[in-house]
C-alpha cells in the first residue's frame, strides 16, 4: 500500500479548556507523521463529527477533563454513524473514572487513556489500529 | 555584599572544594550529568558569596515593609495573622455548595473561594445546548441572582471575604454579589472579596472564552474603575499565573507572562479611565502556583515582589507603597499530582505549601489528593486544610519572616528568575503588549513548546513523577469518588425556568437594553450589571449582550 498518512482530528468537546494534554497530542501525533487537526477548545459534538467527515480523517481523538465525557464521546460516535462515518474510529481521553471505562466502550470508543499514558504509547496503538481509509 | 577578604577567602576556598568535588567525580560519576529544576533551569552544584556579590543590600533586599518589598509586604510578616486558608471549592447546586462551604467555616477555613461550573464560567445558562452534560460537575451552577443568594446563605459578606474565580462573566457574577450583600443589609462599601476577572491569561492558558481581548481588558477596566469609586475593600482582578503554569509553562514563564499581565491591566486602566494609578493599584492581587520544585518556587515569588514592585515605581510612577506591594494567593499544582498512587499526592501537597509559605503568599489553597480523579471528598478535603494548619502552627516555619533570605542560592535563583522574567516582559513590550502579544500566539506557543518538552523529558525518565515513570506498582488504591448526580442538571435547569416564569420579563429586556446601550457608548457596564441582575437577568443573558456587542472570541486552536 502507497504511504498514505494517517490522518487524525484532535478534539475538545465541551466547555473545558484544559487543553493541555490535547495540544500535547497533537504536537507528538504530528512528530509521528501523521496528519493533525486541532480543533481549538468548546467545539459541540456536531461541530466535531462535522469536522472529521469534512476532513477525512481516519480516526478523532476527544480530550475532555470536566467530567462531561459520558455525555459527549458517545454523542460524536453516534453524529459519526448517523452520517454515514461511522468506520471513523473515536478515540478518547482525559479524566476518565475506572467505572465510566465500559460505558464508553460500549458506546462505540475504540480506545481511552488516562493520565501518566506514556506518549508512544498513544502512537503505537494508533499505528497498530487505525488504516488510512481508502 | 562582601568585602574583598570574604570574596578572597570564597575563591581560595572555592578552588579547594572544586578540587575535591574533581576528585570525587572521577572515581564515581555523579548519578546524572545534568541537574535542573521541574522547569529546567540548572541549577549549579554550590552557590556562594560570589554568586550575589554585585547585590546590593538595600536596592535589591531590605526589609519587609521596604522597598523592593522582596521580603514581603507587611513589617510583621505571618506573626501578625497567618496566610489566610482559603480553600476552593464549588459542586452540584448552589445548596449543595453552601453546605460545603459551612463545614469548611467550621473546620477552621478562614476564607471562601468559588469554584464555578463551566456554563457559568463560560457564560451559559444550565439549559442551553452548550451546557448539556457539564452542569455541577466541576464546580457550582449559578443562573441568577436567587441561586447567588442560596449560594451565600447565612454567611456573613460583611466578615467573610469571598474569592470567586469567574472570568468572562466577572460583572454578572460580581454584580450577583453586591446586589446580595445589599440585601443582606450590608453596604458595598463593607464588602471584601476578590474576583478572578483576568482574560489575558484566559487566552494564554485556561480558555473560558467570550469576547475578543481588547473587550475583554474593557469590561475589566470598567470594574477596577467601579471598585475604585464604590467598593474599596474589593481585589477587582486577581492576576493569575496558575493557570498558565499549569497549561505547562516554566516557572519563569509563569512569572513573566503574569506580571505583564497585570502590566497591560493598569496601562488600559490608565488610558481608558484616566484614573491615576494609585488610586486602582492597591486593589490588584496575584495568584501564583506552587508547584513541585520547591527552591524554585520561593525564588519565583520573590522575584515576583520584587518585580512587580520595581515596575510599579519605575514604570508607572506609583507613590502609595500599597501600589507597590504584590499580594498574592497560592494554590498547589494540580498538574504535578498523579492518578497514581493517589495517596503521594498528600506529600507533594505539603512541600508545596511549605513552599507557598516559604515564598510568603498571603492566602493558600492546598489541593486534595483525590483532585486528580474527581471534585475532592470532605475527608480529601479535610487532610489539604490540616496541612495548611500543621504548617502554620506545628513546623515554626512561620516564626520568622523569610527564612531563606541571604541563601546564596536562594538570593542568586531569585535574580536569575527576575532577569529572565524581565527578558520575556522587554519582548512582549516590543510586541505592543501583551493583548498584541497574544493575538501573535506568542505566549501560547512559548507555553505549549515547554509543555510537550516536560512529556518527552517525563516519557524519557528525564524528569521523574513517582508512580507514571519510576516506583509504578500495580496495586489498586480504592478511593472513595465523588460524583455529581445527573439530576443536578434537570432540577437546576428546573429552578432556573420557574425564575424565568414568575420575573417580570419586560423589565428584564429593558434592563438588558440599558446594559447594550452602555456598551456601545463605552461606559462602565457595572451599574447596568447590578441593576440586570436584580431584575433576575441570567447569566447568559447579560454575556448574549456582550457577545452580541463586542463578537465572538473562538480559540484558535494554536499548538
Amino acid at each position: 500500500m502507497p504511504d498514505k498518512k494517517i490522518r487524525v482530528l484532535v478534539a475538545k468537546p465541551g466547555l473545558d479548556g484544559h487543553d493541555r494534554g490535547a495540544k500535547v497530542i497533537a504536537r507528538c501525533f504530528r512528530d509521528a507523521g501523521f496528519e493533525v487537526i486541532y480543533t481549538g477548545c468548546h467545539q459541540t459534538p456536531e461541530q466535531i463529527a462535522s469536522a472529521a467527515i469534512q476532513e477525512d480523517v481516519d480516526v478523532v481523538g476527544l480530550s475532555c477533563l470536566s467530567g462531561a465525557h459520558k455525555y459527549l464521546f458517545p454523542q460524536v460516535v453516534k453524529l459519526l454513524q448517523e452520517q454515514g462515518a461511522g468506520d471513523i474510529a473515536v478515540i478518547g481521553g482525559g479524566i476518565i473514572p475506572d467505572k465510566d471505562m465500559q460505558p464508553l466502550y460500549d458506546a462505540g470508543l475504540k480506545a481511552i487513556f488516562t493520565p501518566g499514558a506514556p506518549l508512544d504509547s498513544l502512537v503505537a496503538w494508533v499505528n497498530e489500529n487505525i488504516h488510512p481509509r481508502a | 555584599m562582601f568585602t574583598e577578604d570574604v570574596l578572597n577567602q570564597s575563591s581560595s576556598l572555592r578552588k579547594k572544594w572544586e578540587d575535591e568535588v574533581k576528585k570525587v567525580v572521577a572515581k564515581s560519576a555523579d548519578q546524572k550529568p545534568e541537574w535542573t529544576t521541574v522547569s529546567d533551569l540548572p541549577i549549579k552544584r554550590i552557590y556562594g558569596p560570589e554568586d550575589i556579590k554585585d547585590m546590593d543590600f538595600e536596592k535589591d533586599i531590605a526589609y519587609p515593609g521596604q522597598y523592593p518589598y522582596l521580603r514581603g509586604n507587611q513589617p510583621t510578616g505571618y506573626r501578625g495573622k497567618y496566610w489566610t486558608f482559603r480553600m476552593f471549592s464549588g459542586m452540584g447546586s448552589a445548596a449543595e455548595t453552601n453546605e460545603r462551604w459551612h463545614y469548611l467555616l467550621k473546620t477552621g477555613q478562614t476564607g471562601l473561594s468559588t469554584a464555578f461550573d463551566f456554563p457559568t464560567l463560560m457564560g451559559y445558562d444550565s439549559d442551553s445546548p452548550k451546557a448539556k452534560g457539564e452542569c455541577g460537575k466541576c464546580g457550582v451552577a449559578i443562573d441568577t441572582i436567587d441561586d447567588f443568594q442560596t449560594l451565600v446563605k447565612g454567611i456573613p459578606l460583611d466578615k467573610i471575604t469571598t474569592s470567586m474565580t469567574i472570568n468572562p462573566p466577572a460583572t454578572a457574577i460580581w454584580a450577583m454579589y453586591l446586589a446580595s450583600a445589599e440585601i443582606q443589609g450590608v453596604p458595598i462599601n463593607k464588602v471584601g472579596g476578590t474576583i478572578q476577572n483576568d482574560m489575558l491569561k484566559e487566552f494564554i492558558a485556561q480558555k473560558t472564552l467570550m469576547c475578543p481581548p481588547d473587550a475583554s481588558v474593557k469590561l475589566i477596566s470598567d470594574t477596577v474603575e467601579f471598585g475604585t469609586k464604590f467598593v474599596p475593600r474589593w481585589n477587582t482582578i486577581s492576576i493569575s499565573g496558575y493557570h498558565i503554569r499549569e497549561a505547562g509553562a516554566t516557572a519563569v514563564q509563569e512569572l513573566a507572562f503574569t506580571l505583564r499581565d497585570g502590566m497591560e491591566y493598569v496601562e488600559d486602566v490608565i488610558r481608558r479611565k484616566g484614573l491615576d494609578v494609585d488610586e486602582f493599584a492597591p486593589r490588584l492581587s496575584f495568584f501564583f502556583n506552587a508547584h513541585i520544585d520547591f527552591f524554585e518556587e520561593i525564588a519565583k515569588m520573590r522575584a515576583a515582589r520584587r518585580i512587580w514592585a520595581k515596575a510599579m515605581k519605575e514604570r508607572y510612577k506609583a507613590k502609595d507603597p500599597r501600589s507597590l506591594w504584590m499580594r498574592f494567593h497560592t494554590q498547589t499544582a494540580g498538574c504535578s499530582l498523579t492518578a497514581q498512587q493517589p495517596y503521594n499526592n498528600v506529600i507533594r501537597t505539603a512541600v508545596e505549601a511549605l513552599a507557598g509559605v516559604l515564598g510568603g503568599t498571603q492566602s493558600l489553597h492546598t489541593n486534595s489528593l483525590d483532585e486528580v480523579l474527581c471534585l475532592p471528598s470532605d475527608h480529601a478535603v479535610q487532610i489539604a486544610l490540616r496541612t495548611q494548619q500543621i504548617i502554620a502552627e506545628e513546623t515554626g516555619v512561620a516564626n520568622t519572616i523569610d527564612p531563606l533570605a541571604g541563601s546564596y542560592f536562594i538570593e542568586a535563583l531569585t535574580n536569575e528568575m527576575e532577569e529572565k522574567a524581565w527578558e520575556y516582559i522587554h519582548k512582549i513590550d516590543d510586541m505592543g503588549g501583551m493583548v498584541k502579544a497574544i493575538e501573535n500566539g506568542f505566549p501560547q506557543l512559548e507555553i505549549s513548546d515547554a509543555s510537550y518538552r516536560y512529556q518527552k523529558q517525563i516519557d524519557a525518565g528525564e524528569k521523574i513523577m513517582i508512580g507514571i515513570n519510576k516506583y509504578i506498582t500495580d496495586e489498586e488504591v480504592e478511593i472513595p469518588l465523588i460524583e455529581i448526580d445527573d439530576s443536578v442538571e434537570t432540577e437546576q435547569i428546573a429552578r432556573l425556568h420557574e425564575v424565568k416564569r414568575k420575573r417580570d420579563n419586560r423589565h428584564v429586556t429593558e434592563c438588558l437594553k440599558d446594559l447594550a446601550q452602555a456598551c456601545k457608548k463605552g461606559e462602565n457596564v457595572m451599574p447596568f450589571c447590578i441593576e440586570a441582575v436584580k431584575a433576575y437577568s441570567t447569566v447568559q443573558e447579560i454575556c448574549d449582550v456582550y457577545r452580541e456587542v463586542y463578537g465572538e472570541y473562538r480559540d484558535p486552536g494554536i499548538y
